[in-house]
């Protein structure tokens, strides 16, 4: 048992270190770093600088064009991400469908799809929800009927985050009534240009637009686009989402989190003295450290064990997921509490870069100050999205302790 | 021991009830947030027609002569609407103020206007360094003469976007945090030297910053005695706290009505989701929350008239506290069990949780206040 890392990951971390240091574009750091928006451009820009440097995939094994990293080297990398403030990479292509197409798709759709989504090219998001079926997943409506060389989709998928700048979707959809509703499920990619698209923004409860709704009518979709087998998506979905659980404990990102809360907790002032000093603050503070550093080494037990095995991961990242989610929000929580009265004005304008700020208001209102509450607010999805806490606390109860 | 409301409060809880109902359903709501006011003109004269405006001040003043009981069956009301006017600011806080400390000739002059509904005041105690504590004033006042001479900021002046007066705390004697030396003084907005910069909160209503530079006064702007304003300030936030209390239950009352209808509605795995254990248990816990809280609510207005200042205080921080903490418990699973609905714009439920967060944020949140009851607990030494 050792907790350290050894010479050869502290090197790693070096190099790494190094090359955010030097690549990472100062004006998409900057807005990382006071929480203001950042564009697709900003995304799909840091993609192709990964890229080129041949880090554009890093969980996803060489023979696909990824690092072919360990577990250990994944972790040191977001956690240098995050603390370079570097943005993350779109999940839904590297991290959710990437992995089923490599172990589901054909060598067609892997030939075409990997090297785009490598490059930065191609934009993916995700149709899982619908209005009808977030929790209850299996029971989604949206059909699609196969017509020759192609199926016809039609229905609603919502919550889809950022299909605004997508080019591909990949969707649950249902092929078959027949049977339990979990046997009629498909997994199809369809091109957000096919006619009969409909992208519906949804503003959510901080002003923003992350997600939207999608509708699909009568949409033309070449059956070379089904992953897998028909009628079988509900296996390569579950499989999607153990991965999307297993990046959503967000040791990095947390990481962050904290040591922006201490500089803020150490820049606000409370009577006359930093708010640091005041103790119930730091005790609050330090609950939540504790938290982490066990989730940090839970995370990396929980990784190391299943690629020592050689198993898919399993219901334990629920584990991950819970602890993950429930620890950014407290975070969130905690800067916009460290801010006192300043967590009460919204300013929209000073969401985005270059805002002058009025001079009166920034006398006190510091340049972090901004995003804050908006943030907390939004954060509330994180225990809702991606199975809520109660579902991963119903996956621990049955697929782990059999009750 | 009475825990009834009289004949007349429950009146004056339907008027205000029938009036949301008819006239402030959540698309005004909506539209009123987004205006360049912010809150409805119409709507305050309304309430100066139904007597809100008048509710706690003495009838020689032309007032309804009602206590803090009064005012909680309002504000609970103002939550359950997520009414915006500056109600809290005005009449509440400043108004009661000005019922407490100003001089005769002062009340003469401003209770009418404010009972009118031609005149808004907001009270500018708190800066940024301080942060929640209202001894902590670094703005100055400097006595020249028959006049004053008020230099400093202030900051997140709750209503203060559209105040015709702010009641400013300065500082005319002694160190920054020291308890003598405050004074309290009537600034117009249109003073010269001071600057107002204002904008909207993360609740949908308005504050502002202030700038005073120089803004030079006449004696009778100093509102009760100089150096000696910080007690009447404290009864002034008191009771705005109670106030503010009660807002949160309605806002509690009505989020649980709103997750217990969605638990009943909202079907998964072809039941509806209430039936689900895990859900149920929250619901009842919330349930719970809301009864103390509303006991806490009633304990801070029963208290916010009190002349003991120390007994006074100590049950309006145990209520802030116990409220703050319920609040946050209430919104949290409110937002949780209605799923992605409840983090979307579009329904009342992410308001009403928005709002119970910044009511805990607003005049110390649960934690500075905690602090401040559990410093009654010390052994006297």
């Amino acid at each position: 048992m050792d907790l350290k890392y050894n010479a050869e990951e502290e090197q790693f971390r070096a190099t790494v270190r190094a090359f955010f240091d030097g690549e990472l574009p100062t004006d998409i750091r900057t807005k990382l770093q006071l929480g203001r928006r950042i564009s697709k451009d900003d995304m799909v820009r840091w993609q192709k600088i990964l890229f080129r440097k041949g880090w554009g995939a890093v969980n996803w094994p060489e023979r696909f064009g990824g690092t072919g990293w360990d577990i250990v080297q994944q972790h040191i990398f977001e956690e240098e991400r995050a603390d370079a403030c570097a943005p993350p990479q779109n999940p839904f292509s590297l991290k959710m469908l990437a992995p089923v197409m490599q172990t589901f798709g054909t060598a067609a759709q892997q030939e075409y799809f990997l090297p785009r989504i490598l490059s930065g090219e191609d934009w993916w998001c995700q149709g899982y929800s619908e209005p009808g079926s977030g929790s209850d997943l299996a029971s989604l409506r949206t059909s699609a009927v196969r017509q020759g060389d192609h199926y016809i989709v039609n229905g609603q998928k919502t919550w889809n985050t950022l299909g605004q700048y997508a080019d591909w979707i990949f969707c649950l959809v249902r092929t078959s009534t027949e049977g339990r509703s979990q046997q009629g499920i498909s997994f199809l990619l369809i091109d957000m240009k096919s006619a009969g698209i409909t992208v519906r923004p949804i503003i959510m409860l901080d002003g923003e637009h992350e997600i939207n709704d999608i509708f699909f009518d009568n949409v033309k979709v070449p059956v070379q686009n089904l992953i897998g087998e028909e009628n079988k998506g509900w296996t390569y979905a579950k499989f999607l989402l153990t991965h999307e659980r297993s990046g959503n404990a967000g040791i990095g990102a947390c990481k962050r989190a904290l040591k922006k809360l201490k500089e803020i907790a150490a820049e606000q002032m409370s009577n006359g003295r930093p708010l640091i000093e005041d103790s119930r603050f730091r005790d609050r503070i330090a609950q939540v450290e504790m938290e982490l550093m066990a989730l940090e080494i839970t995370n990396l037990r929980v990784l190391s064990a299943t690629a020592a095995e050689q198993r898919a991961l399993g219901p334990e990242v629920s584990v991950l997921k819970i602890k993950g989610s429930e620890i950014i929000q407290q975070l969130a929580e905690l800067k916009m509490h460290a801010l006192g009265h300043d967590a009460l004005p919204y300013v929209r304008e000073a969401l985005e870069m270059g805002w002058a700020g009025d001079p009166l208001l920034s006398a006190h209102y510091h340049s972090y100050a901004p995003p804050i509450s908006g943030q907390y607010f939004n954060q509330r999805k994180t225990t809702i999205y991606a199975g809520s806490t109660e579902i991963q606390k119903n996956i621990i109860s049955q697929m782990i302790l059999g009750l | 021991m009475e825990f009834n409301y009289s004949e007349e409060q429950l009146a004056l809880q339907d008027t205000l009830q029938r009036f949301i109902s008819r006239d402030y359903d959540f698309d005004k709501r909506r539209k009123l947030s987004a205006s360049t006011l912010g809150y409805s003109a119409e709507a305050w004269s309304q309430y100066a027609e139904l007597g809100l405006l008048s509710l706690p001040f003495p009838e020689d003043c032309g007032g309804l002569g009602g206590n803090a009981v009064d005012v909680m069956l309002v504000m609970e009301l103002f939550g359950q609407g997520l009414l915006l006017e500056p109600y809290l600011s005005t009449v509440v806080t400043c108004g009661g103020l000005i019922r407490d400390a100003a001089s005769a000739v002062m009340k003469d002059k401003l209770l009418p206007q404010i009972i009118g509904g031609t005149l808004k005041i907001a009270l500018a105690a708190y800066e940024a360094a301080g942060r929640y504590d209202l001894s902590y004033v670094g703005c100055k006042a400097q006595e020249s003469g028959a006049s004053w001479r008020i230099s400093g900021r202030k900051t997140v002046v709750l209503d203060g976007a559209s105040a015709d007066y702010f009641l400013v705390s300065a500082r005319s004697s002694g160190e920054i945090s020291d308890r003598d030396g405050i004074s309290l003084f009537l600034v117009p907005r249109d003073a010269q030297g001071l600057t107002v910069a204002a904008y909207p909160t993360q609740s949908g209503a308005r504050a502002a910053d202030l700038l005073l530079e120089n803004v030079t006064l006449s004696a009778d702007a100093l509102i009760g005695a100089a150096s000696r304003a910080l007690p009447v300030i404290e009864r002034a936030v008191d009771r705005a706290i109670a106030a503010l209390c009660a807002e949160a239950v309605g806002i509690i009352n009505a989020l649980n009505q709103a997750t217990l209808s969605y638990l009943k509605s909202r079907k998964q795995f072809g039941v509806a989701i209430g039936t689900f254990q895990a859900l149920k248990h929250k619901m009842a816990d919330m349930l719970i929350a809301a009864e103390q809280s509303r006991s806490m609510a009633i304990i801070a207005a029963v208290h916010a008239d009190s002349q003991d200042a120390a007994d006074r205080h100590r049950h309006v921080a145990a209520a802030k506290a116990y409220i703050g903490q319920a609040g946050r418990l209430v919104g949290q699973h409110a937002v949780q069990m209605h799923g992605g609905m409840g983090v979307v714009d579009e329904l009342i439920v992410s308001h009403y949780f928005k709002r119970l967060t910044m009511i805990d944020l607003s005049l110390g949140d649960a934690d500075y206040h905690l602090a401040s009851f559990s410093d009654t607990l010390r052994p006297a030494s």
